[in-house]
């Protein structure tokens, strides 16, 4: 299998206009950094967004924001963005807050082929409202769906020409089951190695879920809050 | 009464050996500073890492390596990386010992508002709706009173609601209280308060059996 492509630019060329994405990374942490600057390149336009969190005003999805390229946002929390906050309060953007366990779980069950999972996460609450609730063994779930995205595009550390991607730290986040999500996957990795360079034993996404992977570039990864100790 | 690093100090008296620990934003992440060492106990940060370590020295920090804060932190030896959705699983299935968080309201049985302030900018949940609904024991650290003076400890709680009838203790700048059936029950004063200045911080139903000990901080 060869699923190598050049570029960013190649890799998203077919996302088009009211696309729904899944974008991996926590916080600035792990994020396809060079699809989206070729998203914001490329200019698509009325972008439904499944991730974590926004990004920051000029960095990560906050990139897209700025030139107003979605339109709806699905996350668990949207953190400090100032032109997010711009957009929401004045109705241009438009954003589903759900529990981050949730969010990871219903990425999970549409890469596992499960239509929908419980979960007890928001029973009694407005996170509730207008789903079904059913009680096993004495406590309340919430069915919650599998996600339906029209691309998924992920950030590996390894990867080879078959897809199979390999993480690092914490920038594993949601990246594995957003690769599982996607009708078309999408992996940027920071080493594309030859296929059989990566131990078998140790690939966290098989290649069976990605369809296009391609070395990134110019890698920034911002971090977001450096916190540091005396020495 | 307690300043943060007082309630810190007070909570991390409840945690156990062997335990491992979900500590939030706030108040709850300053515990780890007060948990003694050699305890063996292990932190999970939610983003995807069991044995998180203190902040790394200046120049060793890796983007690659952060807790559910967006913080620059460092491993322990044993610690373990794992995907976010695992990361729930365990939280779900109540392989967590203990959670600590903070809140913005508790009421008398249990319930916690901590996500949402209407009228005002929703930065959304988190993962706290996930870990309040699941979690064995969950311990707030909070302010007993708002900046207005008024109680947050409630019959009811007025702001939207992050969990239902799930917290098991409060440590606030006044008390530490255990959430009842019956109610708040008072189990320690902070230094230097008197029973009646609980009282009349706290709103909802509260239980004052025997005489209330001053709380050992050391």
């Amino acid at each position: 299998m060869n699923k190598v492509v050049d570029n960013a630019d190649e890799a998203i060329k077919d996302i088009q206009d009211n696309a729904t994405l899944m974008l991996g990374g926590f916080g600035l942490c792990g994020i396809p950094e060079n699809c989206i600057t070729a998203l914001v390149k490329k200019g698509v336009k009325g972008l439904t967004c499944i991730s974590n969190n926004a990004g920051v005003d000029d960095f990560g999805i906050g990139l897209m924001l700025q030139t107003r390229q979605v339109k709806k946002m699905i996350s668990s929390y949207v953190g400090e963005n100032a032109e997010f906050e711009r957009q929401l309060l004045s109705g241009e953007l438009e954003v589903e807050l759900i529990p981050q366990g949730t969010l990871a779980t219903r990425c999970m069950a549409s890469g596992y082929g499960m239509p929908a999972i419980y979960t007890p996460a928001g029973v009694g609450t407005e996170v509730a409202i207008g789903k079904e609730v059913r009680n096993f063994n004495g406590k309340d779930y919430l069915m919650e769906y599998a996600f339906d995205a029209d691309f998924a595009i992920v950030k590996a550390w390894k990867g080879d020409p078959h897809g199979n991607l390999i993480y690092r730290e914490t920038a594993r986040n949601f990246n594995p089951m957003m690769a599982m999500a996607g009708k078309i996957t999408i992996a940027e990795v920071e080493e594309l190695v030859p296929a059989g360079d990566l131990d078998p034993d140790q690939i966290h996404t098989p290649g069976i879920y990605v369809h296009r992977i391609f070395k990134g570039v110019n890698y920034e990864k911002r971090i977001e809050q450096r916190t540091v100790r005396k020495s | 009464m307690l300043d943060k690093t007082g309630i810190a100090k007070r909570i991390a008296k409840e945690v156990k050996r062997g335990y491992y620990v979900n500590l939030g934003i706030g108040i709850p992440t300053l515990v780890a500073n007060y948990i003694p060492q050699g305890f063996d106990v292990v932190l999970q940060s939610e983003n995807g890492l069991l044995g998180m370590g203190p902040f790394p020295f200046d120049g060793e920090e890796d983007a690659d390596l952060i807790n559910a804060g967006k913080q620059t932190i460092t491993t322990l030896p044993g610690s373990s990386f794992f995907d976010s959705a695992m990361s729930f699983g365990m939280i779900r299935s109540c392989k967590v010992d203990l959670t600590i968080l903070g809140a913005m309201e508790v009421s008398d049985n249990g319930d916690i508002a901590n996500w949402k302030i209407p009228g005002k900018m929703v930065k959304g949940m988190g993962g706290a709706m996930d870990l309040v609904a699941s979690a064995k024991n969950i311990i707030v650290a909070m302010q007993h009173v708002n900046k207005a003076g008024e109680s947050k400890l409630l019959p009811k709680c007025s702001l939207p609601l992050t969990g239902v009838g799930c917290v098991k203790k409060i440590v606030t700048e006044l008390a530490v209280l255990d959430v009842t059936q019956q109610g708040f029950k008072l189990l320690e004063r902070a230094p230097g308060i008197s029973v009646e200045q609980i009282k009349n911080a706290t709103l909802g139903r509260l239980i004052i059996e025997g005489d209330i000990p001053e709380m050992h901080l050391d």
